[in-house]
């Protein structure tokens, strides 16, 4: 647990001094708001389409994070650090699992009040879709860690990590906007199938967690 | 597996692929609704049964490698992922057809199984790259290993997530072929299914054997020259101990 918390405090008082990701992944989610709003030609969104404009940008600047989450280990030795440390190397998943949710988070706070402002005539519905998007976040991070490591031992880091990323948050997808489209409806937030849509989406995050759990020592070993 | 030769293992598949076709066009009945395209059925659905089962076993293989080291399993998980994705593609092609055919549609989004597939084959298409991207060959075998769990982990999931993103009141066009199936379709369609299955062991068991005779081939020769030009082999397919062309 000591070996968890030391990795997590160092992974977030990094990104607060050099701020290296969050800010990015914010200005691209405000950036692509503000396509979709001349993409798709409209000023208010509700429903389905309100749903998918938001999980999209969520996703795609979430890609952001989980290519910069193991940037720092890769250039400056600290995964041979990690190896020679006497820790359980789930530590390491399950801080760097937390630090992406403490990211993507932020990012929503961010990018949640941007998203009632610009495309939504009533913003009621943002609380429990932020409660959806923290679900989602856990099986985001679940996923996106593995991925990450993956992606910083190759040589085309950039190029892999969205390509294996995005099948594997298709289920993410699915879900956390079948549960937020009916918060996002037009005539106020209802809660028509939402449940089917958490539990799918707890489903995910239980169960890639512990498939990340059990194969994450590989991704090291050398 | 290891219970016949690759040669019994080709003379059977060749011999039920062609009892099963054989049923498909003289035996199976016409379909009430849908006529004769709906004997795509019996290449279709079995063709996307064995895909989704190879990506079982090569779940299963990459744990094993895992948990051994052992090279052999990396190769057979390569190759089952490998055979997957051309039966993959090939369940593609004919879904499509049977789509154009039946729903006047080459794609339809509203048909779960289809879009969950899409998806499937998506992400392990990824497999290649994934690979190719990996300089060190331990490494990418066991990364290789990792992903393979990963997305045999996700590919029921997936399913799970797509079907219910259909609303419930979309008619099921193709709820005959699930449930009420007469008795001598079902029986077609499990002979074609058999068919299916061993054409992808004996396709599976051709490519570790080609695999294992060019590595021995190619450490024949550099015996032979010294490190000579023996040895240019593909970056991304797994080394094969010779052994396992018959293992």
């Amino acid at each position: 647990v000591s070996a968890f918390r030391a990795i997590l405090a160092k992974d977030l008082r990094v990104e607060l001094r050099t701020l290296q990701s969050l800010p990015a992944m914010a200005l691209f989610a405000l950036t692509t708001f503000v396509l979709f709003r001349f993409g798709l030609d409209r000023e208010s969104l509700s429903g389905s389409l309100a749903a998918g404009v938001l999980l999209a940008t969520v996703l795609f600047a979430a890609i952001l994070a989980v290519n910069r989450l193991f940037v720092a280990e890769r250039d400056e030795g600290g995964f041979d650090a990690m190896r020679l440390a006497p820790i359980d190397l789930s530590a390491l998943y399950a801080a760097k699992g937390v630090a992406l949710i403490v990211y993507l988070g932020l990012l929503e706070l961010i990018a949640l009040p941007a998203f009632a402002l610009f495309f939504l005539d009533d913003a009621a519905g943002i609380l429990p879709v932020a409660g959806v998007l923290l679900l989602a976040d856990i099986g985001l991070a679940a996923t996106g860690v593995l991925v990450s490591s993956i992606g910083a031992h190759s040589r085309a880091r950039d190029l892999i990590v969205p390509l294996l990323l995005l099948p594997l948050l298709v289920p993410v997808m699915i879900a956390a906007a079948g549960a937020a489209e009916p918060m996002l409806e037009a005539g106020g937030p209802s809660y028509d199938g939402v449940a089917k849509w958490l539990g799918v989406l707890g489903l995910y995050d239980v169960v890639f967690c512990l498939i990340g759990y059990a194969v994450y020592d590989f991704l090291l070993e050398d | 597996m290891q219970l016949l030769s690759l040669r019994n293992l080709s003379i059977a598949s060749v011999a039920v692929i062609v009892a099963a076709f054989s049923l498909i066009f003289f035996y199976a009945p016409l379909d009430a609704d849908q006529g004769f395209i709906q004997k795509i059925f019996y290449l279709h659905v079995p063709l996307a049964t064995c895909a989704l089962g190879g990506f079982v076993v090569a779940a299963i293989h990459a744990i094993r490698h895992l948990r051994t080291h052992d090279p052999v399993h990396d190769a057979r998980a390569y190759v089952s992922i490998h055979m997957s994705v051309i039966f993959g593609v090939a369940v593609l092609l004919t879904g499509a057809i049977w789509a154009k055919a039946s729903w006047g549609k080459w794609w339809v989004w509203d048909e779960p199984t289809l879009v969950s597939f899409l998806i499937v084959f998506l992400l392990y298409a990824t497999y290649y790259p994934l690979r190719y991207a990996i300089e060190d060959r331990e490494r990418q075998a066991r990364y290789a290993s990792v992903f393979a769990i990963t997305a045999g982990a996700f590919v029921p999931l997936n399913f799970l997530a797509v079907r219910l993103a259909q609303s419930l009141v979309h008619p099921r066009v193709f709820a005959t072929a699930d449930g009420g199936l007469p008795g001598s379709m079902m029986f077609t369609f499990g002979v074609s299914l058999a068919g299916m299955a061993l054409l992808w062991v004996t396709l599976v068991r051709y490519e570790l054997a080609s695999k294992a005779a060019r590595a021995k081939l190619s450490r024949l020769r550099r015996a032979l020259d010294g490190a000579g030009p023996g040895a240019a082999t593909s970056r991304i397919a797994p080394a094969v101990p010779s052994q396992a062309g018959s293992g």
